[in-house]
């Protein structure tokens, strides 16, 4: 089983190229399957039924989406085992940008679109910085020197990473990717894997549920900003 | 910490032989000591810090000599393309494609065929340096020599700057700026003149002039268009260049294609205008997934082409004429007149 994390900013374009990337490894006769991590309610399910993409979803809710996908990512894996897949795709949406959803043993990867501005790729935390591949969508509406200069601040924000553009309208650099994702490491169980760096904590009182605001109502691993 | 001779320098020395060095710290705004070795100051680095930044002491060591490494790699020369060669595959039922084609740099190309036939798979399989692996089976050599498997995944060494109608400017930045910033990233050298060259050539181009200052998302169809191409020209690294279409508004076409081959590029276009069609040297006829023929624009096209510009120039005219609120009576009835001759 080869299993790939990807990761990215909400509305980066994560779905709409895995679509094409299954589709070229189904075409290339890979039996894959995706389980997608979000927050709130999604569509995404209804979107990979309709391309008839076997597809789980998961919802937080009103838990840390990072801890939810790593206390379920080991069931994920049994059940695309139990389903003979030889690949398993999971989709995680970075909502804080401090996500850190990477696995060592795990290929990597991380979708950040042309249009979230330069400053993006120094913005982005462990899912950018961390990922093996990183995957530059939207390529298609902005000119090319854009396209040069975000392709030059990823680099710099992530040296050691793969970096090829896709477009999730066109397929565009789907097939590339695709093998990418098939050239992935094998692994038969995540149970004591470890993640590439710690994800975001906090334990604290509106952890608990506590709704009002104040210092006297905050407890626990409470961060104060310094203001001038 | 990593074993590796940079670790062992301090910082003063590191940034006086790898300048660039220095934007690494910047980007993560963290500000080294010059006095302190490289390595010291990653290991001292305070764990709220390391936590802020979502990378442990050790990931941010190996990042930055892989950093250091592609910076040098991206100001080392690279290999200069003279020519790709398209080595035939298989069209959509699986018959041979019967043709072998090699485009030298400076060559103008242009691809026509209806809408699916196949002009894009075409184009990503150039860009993908396919290797008979994509449903096309084509093979792409460079310079004659099948390249480097490495190759294909260094988005520093991509072959391939398009250009389409879709593209516009996003970054909310003025002319100079963003042209500038474009050259940092290249690691040029005497960033100002290139700009100022630069837009000097686009402004060539164009029929209505902008200032360094103009904001890039202010800029008029023609003028984005005309900038782009002087940009893919002068600063892209990308020895080949694609055009999906490129409109009559604003721009010069026969200049702008000019200024691409000057500068050695191999330039593909594909097009459903006839003027486009005829201005590469050869035109590839794309259909059911292969190249159906490749035709030499001939003599006598040429000449069928100066009259089509003509066409188009009054055509531009008779726009311009409405636009300004003008009736079409007198200048339009001498035009119809020539044209029927």
């Amino acid at each position: 089983m080869k299993l790939i994390t990807v990761a990215g900013p909400p509305s980066s374009g994560k779905t709409s190229v895995i679509i094409k990337i299954y589709e070229a490894l189904a075409a290339a006769g890979c039996h894959a399957g995706v389980v997608k991590f979000d927050s709130l309610s999604t569509k995404d399910l209804e979107i990979y039924q309709k391309k008839h993409i076997p597809a789980q979803v998961g919802l937080a809710g009103n838990l840390c989406p990072d801890h939810f996908f790593i206390s379920n990512i080991q069931d994920c894996l049994q059940w695309a085992q139990r389903k003979n897949f030889t690949l398993l795709i999971s989709e995680s949406a970075g909502l804080c940008n401090r996500c850190s959803p990477h696995i060592k043993g795990a290929l990597a990867v991380c979708v950040v679109d042309n249009l979230s501005g330069i400053y993006t790729p120094q913005k982005v935390g462990p899912m950018l910085k961390l990922a093996d591949l990183v995957m530059i969508t939207k390529g298609d509406i902005v000119s090319q020197a854009e396209r040069e200069v975000f392709a030059f601040r990823v680099r710099q924000a992530n040296p050691s990473a793969i970096i090829i553009h896709v477009n999730g309208i066109t397929g565009q650099g789907a097939l590339e990717a695709s093998r990418l994702f098939y050239d992935a490491p094998e692994l038969e169980s995540l149970i004591g894997s470890q993640l590439r760096f710690s994800m975001p904590a906090a334990t604290c009182s509106y952890c608990l549920g506590q709704t009002r605001i104040g210092n006297e109502f905050q407890m626990g691993n409470v961060k104060k900003m310094e203001l001038s | 910490m990593l074993h590796d001779k940079r670790m062992n320098m301090t910082m003063e020395v590191l940034f006086r032989q790898y300048p660039y060095a220095e934007d690494f710290f910047a980007n993560f705004s963290l500000q080294p000591d010059l006095k302190s070795t490289v390595g010291l100051f990653f290991t001292s680095l305070p764990e709220e810090v390391c936590e802020d930044l979502g990378m442990s002491h050790l990931q941010l060591g190996e990042q930055f000599l892989s950093y250091l490494d592609h910076m040098q790699r991206l100001r080392n020369q690279r290999e200069e393309i003279h020519s790709i060669t398209i080595l035939g595959g298989y069209n959509k039922d699986g018959a041979p494609e019967e043709s072998c084609l090699t485009i030298h740099a400076g060559e103008i190309v242009s691809i026509v065929g209806a809408t699916g036939s196949g002009k894009s798979r075409l184009l990503a399989d150039i860009e993908w340096l396919a290797q008979r692996d994509t449903p096309t089976k084509r093979a792409i050599l460079l310079n004659g020599q099948p390249p480097e498997a490495a190759r294909r995944f260094s988005v520093e060494n991509k072959l391939v700057a398009q250009l389409s109608q879709n593209m516009n400017f996003i970054m909310d930045l003025t002319v100079a700026e963003f042209i500038n910033m474009h050259a940092e990233s290249r690691m040029v050298e005497q960033v100002d003149k290139v700009t100022s060259h630069i837009i000097a050539k686009a402004n060539e181009l164009t029929g209505e002039k902008f200032l360094p200052a103009t904001p890039v998302t202010a800029l008029s169809g023609g003028q984005s268009r005309a900038l782009m191409i002087a940009d893919a020209a002068f600063l892209s690294t990308c020895p080949i260049v694609l055009i999906d279409e490129l409109e009559n508004a604003g721009i010069d076409r026969r200049q702008a294609l000019r200024l691409l081959v000057d500068r050695q590029k191999i330039v593909l276009m594909a097009t459903h205008d006839p003027i486009l069609a005829l201005m590469g040297e050869r035109r590839i006829v794309i259909k059911n997934g292969a190249i159906d023929r490749i035709i030499e624009t001939s003599r006598q096209e040429r000449q069928h082409l100066l009259v089509l510009e003509k066409m188009d120039q009054q055509m531009t005219a008779v726009r311009e004429a409405l636009r300004k609120g003008e009736q079409l009576a007198g200048t339009f009835s001498t035009m119809a007149e020539q044209n029927t001759e």
